[in-house]
């Protein structure tokens, strides 16, 4: 169970003088389970390859499989594939446009084939997934809502397709940081109980450190780096630097705590980490 | 996709058909359709026709690019040249059942597509040479001296500058809404024509509320920049005429000439 990648290419405008090649032959796999934060600099291509996931993009060479199924192909086997993937665009909100916040979470369940029935359960419980209360906003106008709320619906609508594959393209953009902390607590929840795989593009590397296992580091449409958090972070910093990507502000807060004597292990990443390191060398307990 | 339509698109350049002033492009190619209209003989045609290569030749643009903008158009020219070419009055060169083509009825067919095919390649060389906001601030200065009569030029210029700076972007954001909704399961190809002109509700309604937004953000920003309409306002680039605009007006009225010669002179 996994989504693959095979020397994939993609070129925006071609044969034009605008003519931009955001994805020079990409390779990789995500397997189900996994839980990839996907970095780099602004125009790197994540966006690009995330729509190649779900066959929104055709790639120019290569190949994109879900569950070993191409799903460039025809054919009802390659578009329930990729009814697997659940894409999150960066500013979901703008995709809105039913009349009550229900008939929109409602939209993808019954484009899916859900039967009523389902589609209300599914819409219950991704509202409760983003932290709406269904009483209160299943009927009201989805128009008359604040921007963040605004983008929990639409989230909300992508995560009642009950996706094999969640992608989130920078789901925390311009939203408060509670709202944010719910809503990757609870992206957290589902990605654990349903073993689903997350994949999260994001410029916050705070965000990176504390949720993802695997890093995946993008530089002018190619893969920079690709490994375990943890070890990108601790050992690939000069590469992270000449992509024009940063470190977690934990990293450089153990930096500095290490230049003042303490001994902290190279690879905390997390604050939660962090703190637990300062305990152990203080010895406070 | 949406994003691929040429029509009207501007091909960035350095040469000097690129550089010449707007005004002298606009007039030219405005005096070039007249002259392609008033051409009534083989060699006039001939005359124009080349003309038309020689400056494709100048501008840098790929030939087939040029041809390509009479795409959208095909079928008009294809219907003008089969209505002249059927229903001729004269000496009958071909016959096929009921249909016969005539001399003088396939002369006409070939001026007449003729004509559309070259009014719609000097147009489109004109837009493929001149970017969009060059090419309003031409407009606005030649219809400067109609302001007396009443014509709001700069609040004409104005809102072609607004329209043309946004219909790439709202083709972006169409794309992009039109991929969300494929992402959601939307389908736009099949079930019968009401059924199809419901699915396109889950676009239209995001397009025109994004549509709306940008609107009143625009008008906002213009207005906290102080912008009061085109009285006393100044611009940062002044048009100015070069030598090269004197040339590329002297070729032109030298076509027109000839062209009115073979017309007219010619008979006197
Ligand atoms: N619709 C498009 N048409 C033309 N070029 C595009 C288009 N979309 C993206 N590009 C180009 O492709 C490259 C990769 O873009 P992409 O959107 O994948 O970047 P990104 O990594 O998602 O950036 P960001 O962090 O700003 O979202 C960029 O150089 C961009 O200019
Ligand atoms: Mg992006």
């Amino acid at each position: 169970m996994s989504i693959k990648i095979d020397n994939v290419s993609y070129t925006y405008m071609k044969k034009t003088p605008y003519e931009r090649t955001a994805l020079n032959e990409v390779s990789l796999t995500i397997e189900k389970g996994e839980y990839v934060a996907v970095i780099g600099h602004t125009g790197s291509g994540k966006s690009t390859l995330m729509q190649h996931f779900n066959g929104l993009l055709n790639p120019d060479s290569g190949s994109v499989r879900v569950d070993g199924i191409d799903i460039n192909a025809k054919g009802e086997q390659a578009k329930s594939a990729r009814g697997r993937v659940g894409m999150v665009f960066q500013y979901p909100e703008h995709q809105i446009f039913a009349e009550t916040v229900y008939e929109d979470i409602a939209f993808g369940p019954r484009n899916k084939g859900f039967s009523e029935e389902e589609a209300e359960k599914q819409v219950r419980a991704a509202m409760k997934f983003v932290g709406l209360d269904y009483e209160s906003y299943a009927k009201r106008s989805p128009f008359q809502l604040s921007g963040g709320q605004m983008r929990r619906v639409a989230i909300a609508g992508v995560v009642a397709m009950a996706p094999d594959y969640l992608i989130l393209d920078e789901p925390s953009a311009g939203l408060d940081p509670s709202s944010r902390d719910s809503i990757f607590q609870e992206i957290s929840r589902v990605y654990k109980k349903r073993e689903i795989a997350v994949i999260l593009v994001t410029h916050s590397m705070e965000e990176a450190a504390q949720y993802a296992d695997r890093l995946l580091v993008l530089a002018k449409g190619k893969i920079a780096v690709d490994g375990k958090t943890h070890e990108v972070f601790k050992s690939q910093r000069d590469m992270l630097k000449s992509v024009g990507v940063d470190v977690p502000q934990t990293v450089k807060l153990a930096d500095v705590l290490r230049e003042q004597g303490l001994a902290i292990e190279a690879d905390v990443i997390k604050p939660s980490e962090l703190v637990r390191q300062i305990i152990k060398a203080k010895g406070w307990r | 996709m949406l994003t691929d339509i040429t029509l009207g698109q501007y091909y960035p350049g350095k040469s000097v058909i690129h550089r010449l002033d707007p005004r002298t492009k606009i007039l030219g190619a405005l005096v070039y359709i007249v002259a392609v209209f008033l051409a009534a003989e083989p060699v006039s045609y001939i005359a124009a026709t080349s003309f038309l290569f020689l400056v494709i030749a100048f501008s840098g643009l790929p030939f087939l690019l040029v041809f390509k903008s009479i795409k959208p158009l095909w079928v008009i020219i294809l219907l003008t040249m089969s209505i002249h070419l059927f229903t001729g009055q004269g000496e009958v060169i071909w016959t096929w059942q009921f249909l016969s083509v005539t001399r003088e009825g396939l002369a006409l067919g070939i001026k007449m597509s003729l004509r559309l095919v070259l009014l719609l390649m000097i147009s489109s060389v004109l837009t493929f040479t001149t970017s969009p906001i060059v090419l309003t601030d031409g407009i606005e200065a030649l219809l400067k001296p109609f302001k007396r009569f009443g014509v709001p030029a700069h609040e004409l210029a104005m809102m072609m500058t607004i329209a043309l700076r946004f219909i790439p972007t709202l083709l972006e954001e169409t794309d992009r809404i039109m991929k969300a909704q494929t992402a959601r399961g939307a389908d736009f190809a099949s079930g019968n024509l009401l059924k199809r002109a419901q699915n396109l509700l889950p676009i239209l309604v995001p397009l025109f509320i994004s549509a709306f937004r940008r609107a009143d953000e625009l008008a906002t920003a213009m207005e906290a920049r102080c912008y009061r309409g085109g009285e006393g306002r100044t611009r940062m680039h002044e048009l100015s005429y070069r030598w090269q605009d004197g040339a590329a007006g002297a070729a032109v009225a030298s076509l027109m000439a000839v062209i009115a010669f073979l017309k007219w002179g010619a008979a006197v």
